[in-house]
């Protein structure tokens, strides 16, 4: 076994680039949870942002163009979800798994096209001064701009869900929306547009996954992401800095154990190969133990405003 | 989790089969696939077979396939699905799919079933695969002519038979060439998941590997390797003629259509029976993809004599001497290996380091 052939420097920033799918569309999750939904579409709005998003950056030429076009297309998705919820009152997990299933195959009809064809590249940013720091620098400030854009999202979702008004009637939304609804608040429009928001952000995920990660269209390539990062948003207890955890926890380990392996560390390759799940679950649940970390209250309960 | 996904997938299944017509005069010929049909690998080829089975019949021949189909204990109700919606004959065509297409065939005794890859046959299950292992001779052939940093990486699958098969085959015509070459060897633990495969293609490239082999079925390894440049790699299952020809310089391609269409015509003939098949470049299961000018044309041409060695029979890809990793003696001197030895081939033949998981 030889470690000093993994390098550190290199490993950190293949962390950071493997976990953003996830992150982006757990955070979006997160909040749609918080509202008291519970979409189980992820995956398949994360599939339809990849053949999207991709598709879009091959014709311009542009990823930028590709990630804003995945987001409307994972928005896009995510409202049929919301109408069939919130309007028609469809049971949430039978039309979030609908969707999801709908999104396999409305990308790989979309995707025939582009099957073999190559991604317009996307610059790295080269952050001045910040990225010259000796060992952060690499590390931190030289990455794609998706990177840093899922981090400010995080951000930005914590900042609004725990200090703005408008974060506080989401929650109460989510925690009560029998109560909320007395209170004159709006339900399903508070609704419909965490929906939205979770839909894009899973847009995001799945075209970071197609335009940066991989970087091509192959049918189906998601393969799980989108499940994976319902289970982070659960373990995380709903809050945007466990999800920034809890995803690169997952990303990390996932990375580094394949590192592991080609170093030919001597750990028996199972239990590399299960570390990731085993570790994040762990890691969450022991933060988790203390204080009060339930489900939001109205969680996949259906609202009918006469009640 | 799992509950989750399963459930996903009988939603596909009902999906998928509730449309399938119920025609008693055709043959009906059902596939179950463990990735999709758009891979652009393993399973894109076998589906390339059964459409060169519905070009061949026509109208006397009605195709069902499942994609997508997890490896396991779900597999066994997509069968079973597959079965009761009124196929003649099914093909599952990945290795996990062993037991439960027994134990499906069992209950079915009127069907008939190919299982890819496995070796459990009963009176209604035949067994087929390719010597996929001639392919990767070929393969590791050139990666220790053409590599600098002497450092294979190794995509790997799961730790069956055929994965370490292709691995020891490669290895030992690396070595060969190349007596200082090493391989990095990683288990992704998933036949296709683009993501995690191009993430192992970097950790390779990273720790300093400048050809890449795999053995998972999407074309995710190849834009990794086209990505970081100076890389070569080769097509698996499939030719992945795109990423020719740098970096991908020849290909392991899987022909299963004359076999489908052989075995169609055996059931409606009524004179099909249980058979184990294992044909390999001789017989045209697999194909060599063509090499590309990335290689020197003497590389190129040492390749192709090896690759037609293989085929008319003259060379065998595991001739000794060869030792087991642990040092103890296997073949002798020009002693070849059996089928049974490779069939249910577990161990790392002398010189590659690490250990086979435990499958």
């Amino acid at each position: 076994m030889d470690l000093g052939q993994i390098n550190p420097l290199l490993l950190l920033a293949s962390l950071m680039v493997a976990a953003t799918p996830i992150l982006l569309a757990a955070i979006g999750e997160a909040v749609v949870e918080k509202s008291g939904v519970l979409n189980l579409g992820v995956e398949g709005m994360m599939i339809t942002g990849a053949v999207v998003g991709f598709a879009i950056g091959v014709n311009t030429g542009s990823p930028a163009v590709g990630f804003v076009a995945a987001a409307a297309a994972g928005a896009a998705l995510s409202m049929l979800f919301g109408v069939l919820v919130l309007y028609l009152m469809s049971n949430q997990v039978a039309t979030g798994l609908g969707l999801t299933l709908f999104g396999l195959g409305l990308s790989s009809l979309i995707g025939k096209p582009y099957e073999g064809m190559k991604a317009p590249s996307m610059a790295k940013w080269d952050i001045p001064v910040l990225s010259d720091i000796p060992v952060l620098g690499p590390i931190l400030f030289r990455h794609d701009p998706m990177v840093y854009v899922s981090l400010i999202i995080v951000a930005v979702t914590w900042y609004v869900l725990t200090r703005t008004r408008a974060g506080l009637i989401l929650r109460g939304v989510g925690e009560n929306h029998d109560a909320a609804h007395a209170l004159g608040y709006k339900v399903i429009r508070v609704r419909l547009l965490a929906i939205a928001f979770g839909g894009a952000c899973a847009g995001l995920g799945g075209a970071y996954v197609s335009l940066v990660r991989v970087p091509q269209w192959v049918e189906g390539m998601t393969a799980g992401a989108g499940w994976i990062a319902l289970a982070i948003v659960v373990f995380a207890s709903w809050r945007p800095w466990r999800v920034l955890l809890g995803a690169y926890l997952f990303g990390g380990i996932t990375v580094l154990q394949l590192n592991l392996q080609a170093a030919g560390a001597a750990i028996p390759v199972e239990i590399l190969a299960m570390s990731p799940y085993i570790v994040t679950i762990l890691v969450l649940v022991v933060i988790s133990l203390r204080g009060n970390h339930g489900a939001p209250g109205s969680l996949g309960r259906i609202f009918h405003a006469t009640h | 989790m799992r509950a989750v996904r399963t459930l996903v997938a009988s939603f596909a299944m009902v999906a998928g089969l509730s449309g399938a017509a119920i025609a008693q005069d055709k043959t009906k010929v059902g596939f179950i696939f463990v990735g999709p049909v758009g891979d652009g690998g393993w399973t894109y080829e076998h589906n390339q077979g059964r459409l060169a089975v519905e070009e061949e019949f026509g109208d006397k021949v009605e195709t069902i396939y499942q994609e997508s189909v997890p490896e396991g204990a779900d597999a066994e109700r997509a069968i079973t699905q597959m079965a009761l919606s009124g196929a003649d004959l099914i093909f599952t065509t990945s290795f996990g799919y062993m037991d439960a297409t027994v134990a499906v065939a069992e209950k079915f005794p009127d069907i008939k079933f190919e299982h890819a890859t496995g070796y459990k046959t009963a009176p209604n299950v035949s067994v087929y695969s390719a010597r996929f292992y001639e392919g990767r001779a070929v393969q590791g052939h050139i990666a220790g002519k053409m590599t600098k940093s002497n450092i294979i990486g190794y995509i790997a699958s799961f730790p069956i038979p055929e994965v370490i098969r292709g691995i020891n085959a490669a290895y030992i015509h690396a070595k060969k060439v190349n007596p200082d070459v090493q391989f990095k060897i990683i288990w992704a633990y998933t036949w296709f998941d683009p993501a995690k495969e191009a993430d192992a293609a970097k950790a390779l490239i990273e720790q300093g590997a400048d050809v890449i082999l795999q053995h998972t079925d999407s074309t995710a390894p190849q834009a990794a390797a086209q990505e970081a440049g100076n890389i070569i790699t080769f097509g698996q299952a499939s030719d992945m003629s795109e990423y020719a020809p740098m970096p991908r310089v020849s290909s392991i391609i899987d022909n299963w259509a004359p076999y489908y269409i052989a075995r169609t015509k055996a059931v409606m003939d009524g004179t099909w029976e249980s058979k184990s098949t294992w044909d390999g470049i001789g017989a045209g299961m697999v194909g060599i993809g063509e090499i590309t000018d990335a290689v020197p044309a003497d590389v190129k041409a040492e390749a192709e004599a090896l690759r037609d060695s293989l085929a008319d029979g003259s060379y065998h890809a595991f001739t000794g001497p060869l030792n087991k990793q642990d040092g103890s003696a296997w073949l002798a001197e020009g002693e070849t290996a059996d089928d049974g030895t490779l069939a249910g081939m577990s161990f790392y033949v002398e010189g590659i380091e690490g250990e086979i998981p435990s499958s």
